[in-house]
């Protein structure tokens, strides 16, 4: 099938090699892959600011852009969630809502794209290390996304993944919230950091990269050896044998 | 100082105050285990939820005719009700009664909803002696604070800091036993009691089917201060109705173990009336006095009626990592965390508490938990948008205005790419430093770099 991939701004300026690692995943599965270029931004921002007219000017074009898309794939649980539950809210009571709840049933997250709708969970991949996932909040409670990272984990040659107690818990990003209240938001990313750390393992394995900048951000800050990484980053790993 | 900057000064001091960040944790944490094991216990918990969100809808989308009939069968007993529209109008119905009764005392049980209208001030601008006999509220009296949480009003407080407290104010020596702290409280409280002319309750369920009110409490307070004074004063919110008697059977052990983790609060107690001709005790006059207080107001807002449905059980707050790591005070209002974000705005004004709203991931650890599903993470979204609608600030809309010409138009968008990536080793200079135009992202943590090949690069090279 032609998949379309819903490249997100900070995954496409700051993190490419996981929207790299899901083109090269769908494509060796057999897959069409296509990526809408004039997408630059799914209009969160401004959204969750409470600047619907704004983010609306952003959303009608990436709805006009994705109208003929058969699947979308989003490798990011927060922007799934605006393509997936609020573009159908920001679009209420307008001549779009139509074609935003199309576009909403007929998005995935990647990881539930994987499992649920293609139900491939071992790409083969090689990853001998010790690793923890970190659930972000919108794949998890908004998308209600929670095993399907964790099967396909669980099919990686060589990884071995160890809960951490506050696996569930914000890292406190937040987008707009992480600059406006920094001192929260670092509070909160230092909470999670700490539980991490306290697994042991030497990668963070996230579905969002949004929160991976700010795990990471904190995490390099503080001098720590623990890393984060995207779970396509994982799924497309073969080390040497 | 404004409500918004007082927060972010009490917020930044909370969160770099790691011993008290750590205590909240702690504390909350084991409330999780028991919370857990005692949602466990629910046949289905998840169904549960649903009923008590179902049924709160229904009284609370029928509120005039559930509270009528609540009203006339309190009546029918002789109990007098007042409606009070304002928080001044019930401190002035109370001052009333205090004042026809020659009172010079007063005894309260938990009440936030007596919070809310700042009651304990005006009695005392009255003269009264005002007493608090909930442990925790009394500790939190002594200390002139206000409820640091819904349900524990002094969680914040260790044992040596309750002990130097009472050596300080009531002049006991020095012991940390938790028993024997209570000892001192519940010698000091018999004797108000007992002189008190007056006693003053909150509710935490107000029938509607049978006209009486049940109140929940694990120290067996509330039943002395209803039953000791002559005259009992209950105070309770609009929302509080459930139309059926036969509602307590889920919604008691659900304030239970979402409250407090327990099974079932120690004594819950229901209230049909005062002392009726041939009983023997109960206090012979009993005043309810009904609030409204804007919630009428947010009974008008479809979107987000459902925050009416609240029990303050405070799941939502021991849940939420913002107040985990602030605290119940930083937020200045009488409900914290996310329920009071969500209904501050309502109660007390969206522009000078709209900030609540903003001071949030949005992560929906609260909607989770929720026992009666109010849907409110959502709720401070809705509140953020009105907030903008009815007056956007000029630096966000400027802001907001620039980044839809930069997502609608892909090669600005590439251009600003590659010029924050050029530009990127200079504000690496001055990283962190009040120089930094990041610098309330730099100043905690590291920005990953600009990558000099996007995604965007690689895709169209490769095509």
């Amino acid at each position: 099938m032609t998949v379309t991939l819903f490249i997100p701004c900070f995954v496409d300026t700051l993190y490419p090699s996981a929207g790299i690692s899901m083109v090269e995943i769908l494509e060796r599965l057999g897959h069409n892959v296509n990526v809408p270029e004039k997408i630059v931004c799914c209009g969160q921002p401004p959204f969750n600011a409470g600047y619907w007219d704004e983010s609306r000017r952003v959303a009608t074009k990436v709805l006009e852009q994705l109208k003929s898309a058969e699947v979308i794939v989003i490798g990011s649980g927060s922007c799934g969630a605006i393509l997936k539950v609020f573009y159908p809210k920001l679009f209420e009571n307008t001549p779009q809502l139509e074609l935003a709840q199309q576009i909403s049933s007929r998005t995935w997250e990647f990881s539930e794209f994987l499992v649920k709708k293609l139900g491939i969970t071992d790409l083969g991949a090689k990853f001998p290390h010790k690793v923890t996932f970190h659930d972000g909040c919108h794949g998890l409670r908004e998308l209600g996304v929670k095993q399907s990272p964790r099967e396909l984990l669980g099919k990686v040659s060589g990884l071995e993944l160890v809960e951490m107690s506050e696996a569930e818990t914000c890292c406190g990003f937040g987008g707009t919230f992480s600059v406006k209240f920094p001192m929260i938001s670092t509070a909160m990313g230092e909470v999670k950091c700490a539980s991490a750390v306290e697994t042991g393992a030497e990668y963070i394995v996230s579905n969002d990269s949004s929160c991976m900048m700010q795990i990471q951000g904190l995490l390099s800050r503080q001098g720590s050896t623990l890393k984060t990484i995207h779970l396509a980053e994982v799924l497309n790993y073969f080390s040497p044998s | 100082m404004n409500f918004a900057a007082q927060f972010l000064e009490r917020a930044r001091v909370m969160t770099h105050d790691l011993r008290h960040r750590k205590i909240i944790h702690t504390a909350l944490s084991n409330y999780e285990i028991q919370r857990d094991k005692r949602t466990a216990a629910f046949q289905d918990w998840q169904g549960a939820r649903q009923q008590a969100a179902e049924i709160k809808w229904e009284a609370v989308n029928h509120l005039g005719q559930y509270l009528e009939e609540f009203v006339s069968k309190l009546e029918a007993r002789g109990t007098q009700v007042h409606w009070a529209s304002t928080a001044a109008q019930a401190q002035e119905i109370i001052l009333t009664i205090v004042r026809e009764k020659n009172a010079r005392s007063v005894i309260k049980s938990k009440s936030m909803t007596s919070e809310e209208i700042h009651l304990n001030d005006a009695l005392e601008r009255a003269g009264l002696d005002v007493v608090e006999s909930d442990l925790g509220e009394f500790i939190v009296q002594l200390r002139h604070e206000t409820p640091y949480h819904i349900v524990f009003p002094s969680m914040h407080l260790t044992r040596g800091e309750i002990s130097e407290l009472f050596q300080r104010e009531l002049g006991t020596q020095p012991v940390t036993d938790p028993e024997e702290l209570t000892m001192i409280a519940r010698h000091v409280l018999r004797k108000k009691y007992i002189t008190a002319d007056i006693g003053i309750t909150g509710a935490n369920f107000a029938i509607a089917e049978t006209g009486m009110i049940s109140i929940t409490e694990n120290e067996g307070n509330a039943r002395l201060t209803s039953a000791l004074p002559k005259t009992m004063i209950s105070l309770l919110g609009i929302e509080k109705v459930l139309p059926r008697l036969e509602d307590l059977a889920l919604f008691l052990p659900m304030l239970a173990s979402m409250g407090a983790g327990q099974q079932l609060t120690a004594y819950n107690t229901i209230y049909g009336g005062p002392r009726q001709p041939g009983e023997s005790d109960g206090p012979e006059e009993w005043h309810v006095v009904l609030l409204d207080n804007h919630r009428t107001e947010l009974l008008a807002d479809p979107e987000q009626r459902d925050a009416l449905h609240c029990i303050r059980c405070g799941a939502c707050l021991n849940v939420c990592p913002i107040f985990r790591n602030v605290g119940g005070h930083t937020y200045g209002t009488t409900y914290s965390g996310p329920i009071g974000s969500v209904i501050t705005p309502h109660l007390r004004g969206l522009q000078d508490w709209k900030h609540l709203s903003s001071a949030s991931s949005l992560c929906g650890a609260c909607t989770e938990t929720c026992p009666v599903k109010i849907d409110l993470h959502h709720h401070l979204l809705q509140n953020r948008r009105n907030a903008a609608q009815q007056r956007p600030l000029f630096k966000e809309q400027i802001g907001f205005k620039a980044f839809v010409q930069l997502a609608n138009h892909p090669k600005l968008w590439t251009l600003a790419t590659k010029i924050a990536h050029h530009i990127q080793p200079l504000q690496k200079l001055v990283k962190g430093t009040r120089l930094d135009p990041g610098y309330h992202w730099t100043q905690t943590r590291d920005l990953p770099d600009v990558v000099p090949e996007t995604f965007k690069d690689w895709w169209s090279k490769r095509k």
